[in-house]
């Protein structure tokens, strides 16, 4: 299992806690109009974002979707950048230009993604091909839905990366539903891990709301990844609590399936875990929650009193070279 | 050679010195790997085979196969890569062994890179090119000229040569643009174009269109491959007392506007020229352009000569039909002339 220290395991609770507090925090936020666009939930799903993320050392690179708010947290982002992002404020990661966890700079180690599914797969494989040219020694690791296993990138994504033997770790979410779609009608395979023997690499299935059973099988992937072992694919089965974006009332999910993976809420399980190992207490959680919920309190201040981006934005960073202005110029015959 | 659309070019004998088309875009990628080591090269057959065409032939034996890499046959697992590797700070070349299967990587093209600058502030300075157009009996899809659905495209770059000389500066140039570029060469010209090319380090602007013909009566605007065929018309024209300029786009986006106006603005007529179909192409954005920026200048209507709203058809008899030809600039030229 896990060999993780006290401190880290503390720090696994608390990324987990941060997840979910920011996330409430913008249904709030959202119930005021303040969210601009559609906020997107990883509720019951934060385990495998954050065991998966927290398997990466500093100078790797993630490629996480919209659903993976907790591998953000992890590489370093901060709520407020995630807040001001959803609130389309200029002090957000990209001006305003793009919504929700659609941000991120290579030099700080998570790639943006794109809304067409499976695209990042592919551009993940390009980053370890580049860093590989370069000479550095990096693990990428990207995340998939069940639905966007489907998609052509997915497939030429993973079997180039299978061929180069890139070191990418690809983690397939299956969360049971793609929009309304549930995962029967999404793919005929028994398993999302089974599809890795189709490419010739590592596939494995593990318990997506076990922190530590999910951070143990990433880290196993990216040691590998590391050693030039090449890519996995690894599948979480976790549950979306919510529906796909918070308009959404999930009308479509059984309600008994639902109460079934309440039960299996990876937050609190994990709060028990660490009490009955006798790693922490009570006391010193609720002391951390408390610190999580001051630091997302200020930074949702933040978000609140920051600025709009003002329109000139609006035609900049098309190009390196700044364009010329939108209106033409009427070029008149002298008479 | 059967040329109908080109005229006499193909004929051109070869001279000591003198460097194909073909060629040329060669030692482009040649000097630019030589001089960035970031610089590397993917697609399908582009490594031992040398390409489809040949363009890459030996460059795997310069640079191996690290920088010259065989791919798989995944036209958006090879523009994905070389997005991520560009974003990684290398200078991907990605070679779509014809230039029409680069639908098969739109998604990539269109949504990841074009727009990643804008929307997180990372560049994608990357180059996809591959062979365009017909007159080779292709098929509906091994002949087509893709460019308008990428002109429709902000944050790339289009770029299109029509001589030796900007296929290779332009490949240059287009390696070393910090933004992604689409280089769109055409597969008629390969062998068929040659000229003396000046040696040293020089590359042909993005952003720049050429006269390669100066006129007075009408303006023929055109790139790629039509330039010889519009240059062939002007020839003919000329016995007949008309004089018509030529002006090579060479970049379709972002275009050169202002070579464009004057140009139509000394003539007052225009003919807008190119291979590819004709309904939402290049000539209908320059028609806009012309009508939005100098309407006061214009004596006659823009009219265009293109090929028609159909696929490309395979038999020669059809092609011929499909493709414009100099008769077909010259009938037009005749009408707009008398105007």
């Amino acid at each position: 299992m896990a060999d993780l220290t006290r401190e880290q395991k503390l720090e696994l609770y608390r990324a987990m806690r941060l997840n979910r507090v920011v996330e409430e925090k913008l249904v709030n936020l959202y119930r005021q109009g303040k969210v601009v666009g559609g906020l997107y939930r990883s509720l019951g799903q934060e385990a495998t974002s954050i065991g998966t993320a927290y398997a990466l050392r500093k100078g790797d690179i993630a490629g996480p979707l919209i659903r993976n708010l907790g591998v953000v947290l992890v590489m370093g982002y901060s709520p407020r950048d995630v807040l001001t992002q959803y609130m389309a404020r200029a002090t957000s990661p990209s001006g305003g230009k793009d919504c929700n966890l659609h941000f991120g700079d290579p030099q700080r180690g998570v790639i943006s993604p794109i809304s067409m599914l499976g695209a990042l797969i592919p551009v993940m494989a390009g980053i370890a091909l580049g860093a590989r040219m370069q000479k550095k020694d990096l693990v990428t690791m990207t995340w998939i839905g069940d639905g966007g296993t489907s998609t052509g990138a997915f497939h030429e994504g993973l079997n180039f990366a299978a061929v180069q033997k890139l070191p990418l770790v690809v983690v397939a979410e299956n969360n049971g539903w793609a929009y309304s779609t549930p995962f029967r009608k999404q793919t005929a395979a028994k398993s999302l891990a089974d599809k890795a023997a189709a490419y010739g690499i590592p596939g494995e299935s593990v318990d997506g709301n076990d922190v530590l059973a999910v951070y143990d099988v990433a880290r196993r992937a990216v040691d590998r990844a590391r050693t030039d072992g090449g890519p996995t694919l690894i599948e979480a089965l976790t549950y979306r609590m919510k529906g796909h974006a918070e308009h959404d009332g999930q009308s479509y999910v059984p309600k008994e399936e639902l109460e079934a993976w309440r039960a299996r809420d990876p937050l609190e399980r994990y709060a028990r875990v660490l009490a009955a190992d006798a790693v922490t207490t009570a006391e010193e959680l609720a002391e951390i929650d408390r610190g999580v919920s001051e630091e997302v309190d200020r930074d949702v201040e933040f978000a609140e009193n920051s600025p709009f981006p003002s329109a000139e934005h609006a035609l900049r960073n098309v190009y390196a070279e700044e364009a010329s202005a939108a209106e033409p110029t009427i070029v008149r015959r002298l008479s | 050679m059967n040329a109908p659309h080109l005229g006499g070019t193909e004929t051109a004998p070869a001279t000591r010195g003198q460097t194909a088309y073909i060629d040329a875009i060669r030692e482009g990628l040649r000097e630019e790997m030589a001089r960035d080591e970031r610089v590397f090269l993917l697609g399908e057959d582009i490594g031992v085979y040398g390409g489809a065409f040949k363009v890459t032939d030996g460059l795997v034996n310069e640079f191996g196969e690290e920088r010259v890499i065989d791919t798989p046959i995944s036209e958006t697992a090879i523009v994905g890569a070389a997005v991520g590797a560009a974003m990684m700070g290398m200078r991907p070349v990605a070679e779509m062994q014809f230039i029409d299967f680069i639908s098969c990587a739109f998604d990539m093209i269109t949504n990841f890179a074009a727009k990643s600058r804008y929307r997180t502030g990372v560049g994608v300075p990357l180059v996809i090119r591959g062979p365009s157009g017909g007159g080779v009996h292709g098929g509906p899809f091994h002949s087509q000229n893709p460019e308008a659905y990428f002109a429709h495209t902000p944050g790339l770059k289009i770029v299109q040569p029509a001589t030796a000389y900007d296929a290779k500066g332009l490949i240059k140039a287009a390696i070393r643009d910090d933004d992604p570029v689409l280089y769109f060469e055409h597969k008629f010209l390969y062998r068929r174009i040659k000229e003396e090319l000046p040696p040293g380090d020089w590359i042909v602007p993005i952003g720049k269109a050429a006269v390669r013909r100066e006129g007075r009566d009408l303006s023929i605007v055109t790139y790629g491959a039509m330039v010889w065929t519009a240059l062939e018309a002007a020839k003919t024209l000329e016995a007949e007392g008309i004089d018509a300029e030529v002006v090579d786009l060479r970049t379709l986006f972002p275009m050169d506007e202002e070579t464009v106006l004057a140009s139509v603005a000394k003539t007052n007529k225009a003919i807008l020229l190119h291979e590819a179909t004709r309904t939402g192409g290049i000539g209908a954005e320059i028609a806009a352009v012309l009508s939005e920026r100098c309407f006061e200048y214009l004596d006659g209507p823009l009219v265009r000569v293109t090929a028609p709203d159909t696929p490309v058809p395979y038999s020669p008899p059809l092609e011929e039909a499909f493709l414009p030809n100099a008769e077909k600039v010259c009938r037009a030229a005749r009408a707009l002339a008398a105007y």
